[in-house]
């Protein structure tokens, strides 16, 4: 892996951003946006629902939390649909650039997504609301770093379908992660779901960083053993992520669709 | 004689039954310019992007300075690079970032003044700042070709690189080319549909019809094996054959 080409594909959408509204919307605009229009339901359900303890607190937390997962995902992927919306895959994979690098330069970028999201929503949070997302305390460093990978996971998934596919594909740069948010258990608990349903979340990693949220927020305990789980599920996951993204790459080089497939 | 920069040995590329590339063997000297020439489909650009590692082939090797493409692709295209008419550039970005980020991506040291060379080179001055959503094809065309240079390249892949130049620009283009080749000892594969273009750059031309090599030699070779009076007749007469 050489350093040098991974941060040339960084600078090259760093570029982007330069002149950009609409990929500087992304990152401030939307997350924002979100965060107002939750952050007002939230408030107006905790007046008639005082019942609830904690309620803003679980639920900003969760929409700040899985926003960050959103956008590790979509920095993946984006960074992917870039490159296929410039017809630029071709120049990029014929030069000594590496697959691993490319997907090193994707991880990067949505390091740098995440990063930006996290501040804004941060503040945010805090100046409209009071929210203090730190209130997590110190378990808030484990819950980011499981939800960033297990956005990394969807986002080399999401990748992978489109390299496969093409660009009729790129609808699931959107999409996909929906499919995962009801089995991620954001704004409700694992046990809500049908017993079935709760064999498949506890599967999903990011299930365990929000059962383990809420457990640190209602002082419930410690949340060892989701983080556990999540670590273990991340863990495996990336590596079979990866090894299709490598497995895709070669079948796509083998079927010619590589050169094609922004077409 | 000298050991070929590159050599194809029976190369073929399938897809499902059709036939791309079918036992394609071929060289390229140092410091020669090789023609590849042949009718829409006859299986050109497959064969550059089996030689770009863009299309992995069914069946024969590759190698490139002695190493083999298929484990050796870093360290062999770091040496190589490729201008086509038909390939982009990201849009969003200037002449100048785009040629920036070409170089780093090839470990380039030295940038500023290497792009300035290619720019002064390709006479890009007026547009070098501009954004490339906003260029002209031939400006286009001239940015390819500025990236394939910008990496010092010791063989070069030229799909229709004068296409959509005017003749000035094109005339220059092909003496640059030449020149390049003279002083650096670049190797060039060079495909075109300009005849006069083919017999003026070409040392040696491979002509392609449904995959297969069917003829191999000099312009001059050519012509007089197929009895045509020049290049175009032997090209229009291959391709009808091939309809």
């Amino acid at each position: 892996m050489k350093f040098h080409r991974v941060s040339a594909l960084v600078a090259r959408h760093l570029y982007l951003y330069r002149r950009s509204l609409p990929r500087i919307m992304e990152i401030f605009y939307w997350p924002f946006l979100d965060l107002v229009i939750w952050g007002f339901i939230t408030l107006y359900l905790a007046k008639y629902q005082p019942q609830v303890p904690g309620f803003v607190t679980f639920f900003l937390g969760a929409l700040i939390l899985w926003d960050m997962l959103f956008r590790s995902q979509q920095g993946i992927t984006i960074s992917f649909l870039e490159e296929l919306w410039a017809r630029n895959l071709m120049n990029l994979f014929a030069s000594p650039l590496t697959p691993g690098e490319f997907l090193a330069a994707t991880i990067a970028m949505s390091i740098f997504k995440v990063t930006c999201v996290s501040v804004v929503m941060g503040i945010c949070a805090w100046l409209f609301y009071g929210y203090n997302v730190l209130v997590m305390g110190l378990w808030l460093l484990p819950f980011v770093f499981n939800l960033v990978i297990t956005g990394w996971v969807i986002g080399v998934l999401t990748t992978s379908l489109i390299m496969r596919f093409g660009q009729e594909a790129e609808i699931l740069a959107w999409s996909m992660v929906f499919l995962f948010q009801p089995i991620s258990c954001v704004f409700y608990p694992l046990d809500v779901l049908p017993a079935w349903l709760q064999g498949i979340a506890w599967m999903n990693p990011a299930a365990h960083v929000f059962e383990g949220m809420r457990g640190v927020l209602s002082g419930g305990g410690s949340p060892v053993v989701h983080l556990a789980w999540a670590g273990g599920l991340n863990g495996a996951l990336l590596i079979a992520m990866i090894a299709l993204f490598y497995k895709t790459f070669a079948y796509c080089k083998r079927e010619g669709s590589l050169v094609r497939v922004g077409e | 004689m000298t050991a070929p920069v590159l050599q194809a040995t029976n190369l073929t590329k399938r897809f499902g039954e059709f036939v791309a590339v079918n036992d394609v063997s071929f060289t390229i000297r140092p410091g020669e310019i090789l023609g590849l020439l042949g009718p829409n489909g006859a299986g050109k650009t497959t064969t550059m992007h089996m030689l770009l590692g863009l299309i992995t082939p069914t069946s024969g090797s590759i190698h490139v300075f002695g190493m083999d493409l298929a484990t050796q692709r870093e360290r062999i295209l770091q040496q190589v690079n490729f201008s086509s008419t038909y390939i982009s550039m990201p849009m969003a970005l200037t002449v100048e970032e785009n040629l920036w980020v070409v170089a780093r991506l090839y470990g380039m040291t030295d940038i500023a003044r290497r792009v300035d060379d290619v720019v002064k080179k390709l006479e890009m001055e007026e547009f070098r700042r501009k954004i490339t959503r906003k260029l002209s094809s031939g400006q286009m065309t001239r940015l390819t070709l500025a990236k394939a240079f910008l990496t010092e390249p010791k063989i070069l892949f030229l799909d229709e690189p004068t296409a959509s130049l005017d003749p000035d620009i094109a005339h220059k283009i092909r003496t640059l080319l030449k020149e390049e080749r003279r002083s650096a000892g670049l190797s060039i594969l060079y495909t075109s549909h300009n005849m006069r273009e083919m017999e003026e750059m070409s040392d040696r031309i491979i002509f392609l019809q449904r995959g297969r090599i069917v003829a191999e030699g000099t312009a001059q070779e050519i012509v007089a094996r197929f009895g045509q009076a020049d290049l175009e007749d032997v090209f229009l007469k291959l391709a009808r054959e091939s309809r």
